[in-house]
């Protein structure tokens, strides 16, 4: 992953900024300059609660190379209380226990990295609430 | 805007063609759609193409292949949108021709993904960067979780998905261009490895090279080229959300509603017009939710429709005659193309052991991502 | 004065047993978890390491205090496995948690000893009034080589430290360091794993510094053993704190809550804060807590401590130690915890 395009993300990734449309009212994460649902321009920041729930999920059995030693594992759109959805990976857990609705926290995690010398990449991970 | 018509055909078998490189593949194809039509010239050439960038290391795939056909000079470019790249490259030929801007062009589509070590990370480049790829999601993951939503909403089971890929295999079994021209067990399927549950190896399409070109002139000129012209009564593209999260209804492909409605508008067709269909089957799930997205099937039995026989040949829509993605291969950008010449094929009455009695009529649709773009295409025979 | 305005720890979720180590390399079980007092230890998931913990920990830290993370103008990390040789573990913690970028912020390392190095430097600051609050974090995903003593303790986790001066959970009383140069365990620059002199990490090493340090405060604050409710000791393997403990003077009773290395493991910089972290999470106000680090190399901090009123309010607000370590979700077998562990050699 190419540093700056990592570092131009941070906000979204590291502390889950997300804005909320003035016009409509649609959360947006992360953060967009023209709202999706209405076309509004002028949005409120908001920051996402860490926790949601699953809306769907599936586990992976075969990854990407980089992923490739974390198998099998969790992915799952999550819906926070503000209504934005996101995907995540849902770890300390058993995969096979993920099921639509699960209540679930979102954590600080290494999400990926550029081989051995490379950058390490951070961002949330859910895991059941309450784990 | 002028009427057109497919005037000639050419394509590679499809598989892991370890002797040819992508400019072989796409001057094979190329040089047997001009053959077909005994044409020896173009005026221009729309490439459908996913990835060469990523897979073989190569851009500016215009100039390369129109120079590798002999064709210096001639107009020429890529056109990319993920999987549907073939199918946006139809349409770009298509516009081309209608529009009068020019009388014979050809769209192609070409993918090599088996030079490429890690395919499902170039793969996973068609969904969101940042918010998919970013968290270790693959595409068939993507699809996985489409196909547990479809599975929460509509009871669709593992076995429902499984009907799609035995469907699909007995076509395949039919065309000698399928890279898998072989029937399978609904067991095989079902014991196959997991790959993203609840998708197993034997939902999934495989890795594949391949080509296909097709040629487009006005219908008033195709009697050049061909007895049997094929004309494209419509063409409609649309998009949808990239992250598959943003989706309203995760299990309903909405940009693939969008580009059928739009396409049946400009027909005046409905989708009980249709005699056959090829659709973009990249997983089990898809072809049983894009049936229900283009109206083929009633909202709901999507799920049904393999295993009761009703998109099987012989069945009231026979849909994926070719075999599909599935067992007639997916070289991503060629896919649409390929389509497109089954429909021809079908419409031609030119599809041996798998021709569609009466075919006059059908539809082709390829998509991009995880529905994230759909182009649909509505031919009719002559 | 100055003192503890929020705290909070995080243990990873995976354990392997102490038998599970030993079945592997033919050792006996028995012995070790006779001779160590090791049962089992925390194991970092891939995706977890001194930063993701410092993350962890300080998030709760922030929630306890319930302060903006504005706020706070110093973040120090103290740790002996930061993920990068060069480059801050710190900015990418301070970018987590909302804090700065008007914040002064550096990574500590001193073996065992960092966390507590960063909690002293945080409340120095704070006691100053250079800054109003400061995190002092200690966390650590150590590595212990296979086959080695070590691999039975090192262990993951950590927990973090906010100073300020009003609303306090906790009021600082009193600090002491006690520092020798004493080379018991070490390791040089593009080393896998740490090396130690074996017993000479015993006597000359932890003992000697722990009780100086502890010593040395008691005598500052003109405190007796009897006096503290609770004391907590660098934890190593289970033995040590408890001989440490013992030669000073403090009971099994006033020693148990903070005493979490049988199935925690050793922390490293994380060992020490998290047994603090335990015992505020049960502390009542006015109970004196003794906390003394150790670090390899070597030195001790001691830190005497009384709890507050408002610390019962506020430690709901985050997750308490225990219901971490009594919650494990998996015990790996060791090929799953070599694998975890990046023990398993991959290429590029």
């Amino acid at each position: 992953m190419p540093s700056p395009r990592y570092w131009r993300e941070v906000p979204s990734r590291f502390r889950l900024e997300a804005v909320r449309c003035r016009r409509c009212g649609k959360p947006s994460f992360p953060a967009r300059t023209i709202c999706p649902a209405c076309r509004g321009t002028e949005f409120e920041q908001i920051g996402l609660t860490r926790e949601g729930t699953v809306i769907t999920s599936t586990v992976l059995h075969v990854a990407p190379d980089e992923f490739a030693m974390e198998t099998p594992y969790a992915v799952a759109i999550v819906e926070t209380p503000e209504g934005a959805r996101l995907m995540a990976q849902l770890v300390d857990c058993e995969p096979s226990e993920v099921k639509p609705g699960l209540p679930v926290a979102l954590e600080f995690r290494l999400i990926r990295q550029e081989g051995h010398g490379g950058i390490l990449c951070y961002g949330h991970k859910a895991v059941p609430a309450g784990a | 805007m002028r009427d057109v018509a497919i005037v000639g055909v050419g394509m590679t078998r499809f598989g892991e063609l370890w002797e040819t490189s992508l400019r072989d593949l796409f001057v094979q194809a190329a040089s047997d759609a001009l053959h077909s039509a005994r044409a020896d010239h173009l005026e221009a050439v729309f490439i459908g193409n996913m990835s060469a960038g990523q897979f073989v290391g190569q851009e500016h795939l215009g100039p390369l292949l129109v120079d590798h056909l002999g064709m210096v000079g001639v107009a020429a470019g890529r056109v990319e949108s993920a999987c549907a790249s073939g199918g946006l490259a139809l349409r770009t030929a298509f516009v081309e021709v209608a529009s009068g801007m020019s009388d014979l062009v050809m769209a192609a589509g070409v993918e090599k993904m088996t030079d490429t070590a890690d395919v499902t990370e170039v793969l996973a480049t068609a969904s969101d960067q940042e918010l998919e790829a970013y968290h270790g999601i693959t595409f068939p993951g993507l699809y996985a979780m489409i196909a547990r939503a479809h599975m929460e909403k509509h009871g669709t089971t593992e076995e429902d998905l499984s009907w799609v890929s035995v469907k699909n295999h007995r076509h395949g079994a039919l065309n000698p261009k399928a890279q898998f021209p072989a029937e399978v067990t609904l067991e095989a399927v079902m014991r196959s490895s997991m790959v993203a549950d609840p998708l197993r190896l034997l939902h999934c399409s495989p890795v594949s090279d391949g080509a296909a070109a097709v040629l487009l002139c006005p219908l008033d000129q195709a009697k050049q080229y061909t007895d049997r012209p094929v004309r494209i009564r419509a063409s409609g593209l649309a998009t949808g959300t990239m992250a598959l999260a943003d989706r309203k209804d995760i299990a309903v492909l909405d940009a693939v509603q969008r580009s059928a409605q739009r396409a049946f508008t400009m027909a005046g067709l409905t989708p009980a017009d249709m005699h056959l269909a090829e659709v973009h089957d990249c997983f089990a799930i898809a072809e049983i939710c894009c049936v229900e997205a283009l109206g083929l099937v009633a909202p709901g039995t999507g799920k049904s429709a393999a295993r009761t026989g009703e998109t099987a040949l012989g069945g009231r829509i026979p849909v994926n005659t070719s075999g599909g993605l599935k067992a007639k291969g997916h070289p991503v950008g060629a896919t649409g193309i390929a389509q497109a010449i089954e429909l021809v094929e079908q419409l031609r009455g030119e599809a041996g052991a798998r021709q569609v009695r009466g075919a006059r009529i059908g539809l082709a649709q390829n998509m991009g991502g995880s529905g994230a773009s759909s182009v649909v295409h509505i031919f009719e025979g002559s | 004065m100055a003192g503890i305005v929020g705290y909070g720890a995080y243990i990873p979720r995976k354990r392997i047993k102490a038998e599970e180590i030993a079945r592997q390399w033919g050792r006996d079980a028995a012995s070790i978890e006779k001779g160590l007092l090791l049962r089992e230890k925390s194991v970092p998931g891939l995706d977890e390491d001194t930063i993701t913990i410092s993350v962890a920990a300080g998030r709760a830290a922030l929630d306890r205090a319930g302060i903006d993370p504005q706020r706070v103008g110093a973040l120090y990390i103290g740790s002996e496995s930061h993920p990068y040789a060069v480059k801050p573990s710190g900015t990418i913690v301070v970018e987590a948690l909302g804090v700065g970028p008007r914040v002064h912020v550096a990574d500590f390392e001193f073996a065992c000893k960092a966390g507590t190095e960063a909690m002293f430097v945080a409340l120095g600051l704070v006691e100053s009034g250079r800054v109003e609050y400061a995190m002092g974090i200690g966390a650590d995903t150590s590595q212990g080589a296979p086959n080695d003593a070590l691999e039975f303790s090192a262990s993951a986790g950590g927990a973090a430290y906010l100073f300020g001066r009003e609303a306090l959970l906790a009021d600082v009383l009193e600090t002491y360091s006690y520092t020798t140069d004493t080379p018991d365990f070490w390791r040089r620059e593009g080393e896998f794993y740490p090396r130690h002199g074996g017993r000479f990490t015993g006597e000359p090493a932890y003992f000697k510094h722990v009780l100086a340090a502890s010593r040395g405060i008691l005598e500052k604050t003109g405190l007796k053993p009897k006096d503290f409710r609770y004391a907590v000791f660098h934890m190593p393997n289970g033995k040590f704190p408890l001989n440490a403990g013992k030669t000073l003077g403090f009971t099994p009773q006033q020693m148990e809550t903070g005493w979490l290395v049988p199935t925690m493991g050793n922390t490293y910089s994380g060992s020490s804060p998290t047994g603090l972290a335990a015992v505020l999470d049960v502390a009542a106000p006015d109970d004196l807590i003794l906390i003394t680090s150790f670090g390899s190399g070597a030195a001790s901090d001691s830190f005497v401590l009384r709890a507050t009123a408002l610390l019962p309010e506020r430690r709901g607000r985050a997750r308490t130690v225990r219901s971490m370590l009594d919650h494990p979700t998996r015990y790996l077998t060791y090929g799953q915890y070599a694998s975890y562990r990046e023990k398993i050699i991959l290429n590029d």
